[in-house]
């Protein structure tokens, strides 16, 4: 056999596998889109001067729209669904090989979960990850039973089966997808009111996991090898419940090694978040008008503990953030009318400008 | 380690890449080597189980042809013509003692671990000794991998050594016999290769052959897609209709009998085709296990097409020497007296059918479902055998003679009988089987089958689609190979048919997350 035509049919094989691969993969464009958002970092121009890493409490709390619109903050959140510790560590170092921001916002919720927790939020964190060394890593870390790294270096080994539930959004993305996520943001703006707000079930220990408490750390002396400045948080939603225990020993942490904590659970009155109309799950997670709230909030301390500098003022940041608000303002405006309307809002992706 | 796993493709791949780069006097070791691996991939402390059988078969076969050695060198020396007899008798006990103690050390090691279980609980039926289930627990021993397919590969040679007339037809090398008896491709589903036919084949050095690597792949591929799209994908029809609760009735154990032959023959041959493939990549031709076998006109020729190695193996170690015994000679004469001629003369030949399929049913499980399974298969067989006059007779007054229509309708009749004693396998409860059994003459129920459509099934419209056209394509490729057998010569077009399986099993194979079948039926043996 020539080699020639072992190398064609190789080429053919591989061109088929990899179009197969894409067809097959979920596009996240309808129903669950915060599997977007990891992958759609990489197509960014990557200038940021805050990172957040985290899991929901970052990409459904914090607006860098806002955040730039009010301070011209450039940042862009690295969240996704249920975010374990070590994913946010392996995303940051992933991060890392694209920029150095000056601050890094990770926030704590994840401290809860010292173990893999299920295959569904591992695909949203990881499978939008380019391969590289960190992606590896984050796989091999966050495994759980039955599943197999090597699916999330060919996802097609893991969604195979999907050629029996086939959309027409899996054509019409083949090619390019829409972006779901506002610089890593996901927008929602229904309303919800928290009605009630459930104590916390009793646990048998509150220390957190040692292996947390080894992410934590590395994600520290990370930031700290890369001069950047490592800052925690505690979103100001009130479900799941935010321990004292576990309060305590992040503050205990933040004072060890010098780090800024900021529980915003202690300032929803000062941030001005109305859990009336803030919120559109009853006080899981913000609406747009209660994360651009704390966006504002924050803004201003991050503005004032790290001197960002204003980058509104700089020509290619203000043109590039002008087309990003544009959008972000189009979508905004279309879910608050078609939530008014229908009780429930249906843009989640959009053509940027 | 499972062949439908990424182990056993990145062993495969590793190792077939250095046994055409290392130096050819490395090949066997080499295979060794990764017959290790493959097997302590499954737990070492099965590699202890292989390590007692190995050492015991390699001792006492060496000894065996130590002493023919040894014969022949005392009587080529001067032993007297009245002494020479005695001489060869007194050796030749010496050989069976060896022979026997290892049979019994290492046939000892598959009954305690396959049977002790099975036979503590038949005790306990009889004379209730152990009131509670849970108190068997310490009779039952995990299963080493592929323990029966290797203890009777050993067991053949250990046999044959002891049949061999001259010094020189054992191993003398205990890592070259370690190969034989472990040699991962047919480790853990067969064939149960004999050494005669596997040694020549195994331990000659292989030069890379584009059209021997080729044809082994290809036939792993389609291996995987016979195992991993049609038997996987048509498994949980098998499971659905075999639930508890006796829901699926009359013309619904028809059903189960037919998905399940189409299911184990996909399943097994899959299997086997991964297996002969690999050994092809390495340079190594195994024996075939299946001919056609559902193109079959008789019970007896369908044994002589399935699993044709298991076949051969109780033919030749168990069937011939039981009914060619003194004891069984010896019952001929007063049979014939008591029974008449035809059946006197045919007795042993009765016994030793029942005799080996009752041990054939008791090797595929510790279980009366297959004990029952075998014994109907024995004796359907004499039955047959015992029928064929008839038949002849009934052929000649009907003139239906020899023609098609009438191959046809033998081939249906076999398909089905077989699939209906393979429901004992199905649903493996004797009694559950019996009763289920019966509902077809009882409670026939087609009305309800078509009424029900595919929902009971457990499939979508597209999984059965896809199991149809596979199926086809099988069926197909299968025909082409046989009536124009160049077809698949070309290296190219192999390459090319790799490619497009590979494809195939990658897109429409089950297997991934949740997904908990990959097991081949067979290794369960």
């Amino acid at each position: 056999m020539k080699i020639y035509r072992f190398a064609l049919i190789l080429a053919g094989f591989a061109a088929l596998f990899f179009g197969l691969q894409r067809l097959l993969t979920p596009k996240y464009m309808s129903g669950v889109y915060d599997g977007a958002l990891i992958a759609e970092y990489y197509s960014e121009t990557k200038n940021h001067e805050v990172i957040f890493i985290g899991d929901c409490e970052v990409y459904e709390n914090f607006s860098p729209m806002t955040l730039f619109g009010e301070y011209g903050i450039t940042s862009y959140i690295r969240g996704g669904a249920q975010q374990l510790i070590w994913q946010s560590y392996y995303l940051l170092e992933d991060t890392l090989r694209y920029e150095t921001p000056e601050v890094v916002v990770f926030n704590v919720l994840a401290m809860q979960y010292g173990e893999p927790q299920s295959e569904a939020y591992n695909r949203l964190n990881l499978d939008g990850m380019t391969l590289s060394a960190s992606k590896l890593n984050a796989v091999n870390a966050s495994l759980t039973k039955g599943e197999d790294a090597l699916s999330y270096i060919f996802p097609i080994l893991r969604y195979h089966e999907r050629w029996q539930e086939l959309t027409p959004d899996d054509l019409r993305y083949f090619v390019s997808r829409k972006s779901a996520g506002h610089n890593g943001y996901l927008m929602r703006n229904e309303v919800k009111p928290v009605t009630i707000i459930p104590d916390g079930a009793k646990l048998a220990n509150y220390d957190f996991a040692e292996v947390c408490r080894v992410y934590l750390d590395k994600m520290r002396v990370l930031c700290e090898e890369n001069g950047i400045d490592f800052v925690l948080v505690k979103a100001p939603t009130i479900y799941p419940h935010w321990y004292d225990e576990w309060e305590a020993q992040i503050e205990s942490y933040a004072e060890t090694h010098g780090l800024l904590y900021v529980n915003f659970l202690e300032h929803i009155d000062d941030a001005g978040i109305d859990f009336a109309a803030d919120t559109y799950d009853a006080g899981l997670h913000l609406n747009c008008s209660g994360a651009e709230k704390l966006s504002r909030y924050f803004g201003a301390i991050l503005t004032e503990k790290f001197g960002l500098s204003d980058k509104r003022s700089e020509p290619a940041a203000a043109a590039e953030y002008a087309a990003k608000l544009r959008d972000y303002e189009a979508m905004k405006t279309a879910q608050r009318s078609e939530f008014e309307t229908n009780g429930k809002a249906v843009t989640f992706t959009y053509s940027k400008s | 380690m499972v062949f439908t796993t990424y182990e056993f493709l990145i062993l495969l791949v590793v190792a077939a890449v250095l046994y055409y780069t290392l130096p050819r006097s490395f090949q066997w070791k080499l295979l060794l080597a990764a017959s290790a691996v493959f097997y302590a991939y499954s737990g070492l402390d099965n590699l202890i189980y292989l390590a007692v059988t190995i050492i015991s078969v390699y001792l006492a076969t060496r000894r065996m042809d130590d002493l023919l050695a040894e014969q022949a060198r005392g009587l080529a020396a001067d032993i007297p013509g009245e002494n020479a007899k005695a001489y060869r008798a007194a050796i030749k006990r010496r050989r069976r003692r060896l022979m026997v103690l290892c049979l019994v050390l290492n046939l000892g090691i598959l009954v305690v671990i396959k049977y002790t279980a099975f036979a503590v609980q038949g005790a306990d039926a009889v004379f209730h000794v152990l009131a509670k289930p849970e108190d068997l627990g310490f009779f039952r021993f995990a299963l080493p991998l592929g323990l029966s397919f290797y203890t009777f590969q050993s067991v053949s040679y250990v046999i044959d050594s002891y049949r061999a007339k001259k010094a020189g037809y054992v191993e003398r090398n205990p890592f070259k016999l370690a190969l034989f008896i472990s040699f991962f491709p047919q480790m853990v589903q067969g064939p149960i290769s004999r050494f005669g036919d596997l040694k020549q084949t195994l331990f000659e050095r292989h030069a890379a052959d584009a059209d021997a690597i080729s044809a082994g792949a290809l036939r792993v591929f389609f291996g995987f897609f016979k195992k991993l799209v049609i038997a996987d994908r048509l498994m949980p029809v098998i499971r659905a209709l075999t639930a508890p609760g006796d829901e699926f009735a009359g013309a619904y154990v028809l059903l189960t009998a037919l998905v399940y032959a189409v299911t184990l023959y996909c399943d097994f041959t899959g299997g086997i085709d991964v297996t002969i493939g690999t050994a092809r990549i390495f340079g190594v031709k195994l024996a075939e296990n299946f001919d056609r076998p559902f193109y079959s006109k008789s019970v007896a020729e369908y044994w002589r097409r399935w699993h044709i190695t298991m076949g051969t193996w109780f033919r030749d170690y168990i069937f011939y020497p039981l009914s060619a015994s003194k004891p069984m000679i010896r019952l001929i004469k007063p049979a014939r007296r008591l029974l008449g001629d035809h059946i006197g003369k045919r007795l042993p030949v009765y016994i030793a059918t029942m005799v080996t399929w009752f041990a054939t049913g008791l090797w595929h499980g510790a279980a009366w479902n297959f004990i029952v399974w075998g014994v109907l298969n024995g004796a359907v067989i004499l039955i047959s055998q015992e029928l064929t006059p008839l038949y002849g007779k009934f052929r000649s007054k009907l003139r239906l003679g020899d023609g098609k229509v009438y191959g046809a309708f033998e081939i249906f009749r076999t398909f089905w009988l077989m699939s209906l004693i393979r429901v004992f396998d199905v649903y493996a409860d004797v009694p559950r089987t019996l009763r289920m059994f019966g509902t077809i003459f009882t409670d026939f129920g087609a009305g309800k089958l078509i009424a029900n459509g595919i929902a009971p099934l457990g499939l979508s419209l597209a999984d059965i689609v896809l199991a149809a056209v596979s199926l086809a394509a099988m069926i197909i490729a299968g025909a082409v190979s046989r009536s124009k057998p160049g077809s698949f010569n070309s290296v190219t077009f192999r390459v090319s048919l790799c490619a497009v399986l590979a494809l195939a099993v990658i897109v429409f194979g089950k297997y991934g997350l949740g997904y908990d079948a990959r097991q081949f039926i067979y290794n369960q043996f």
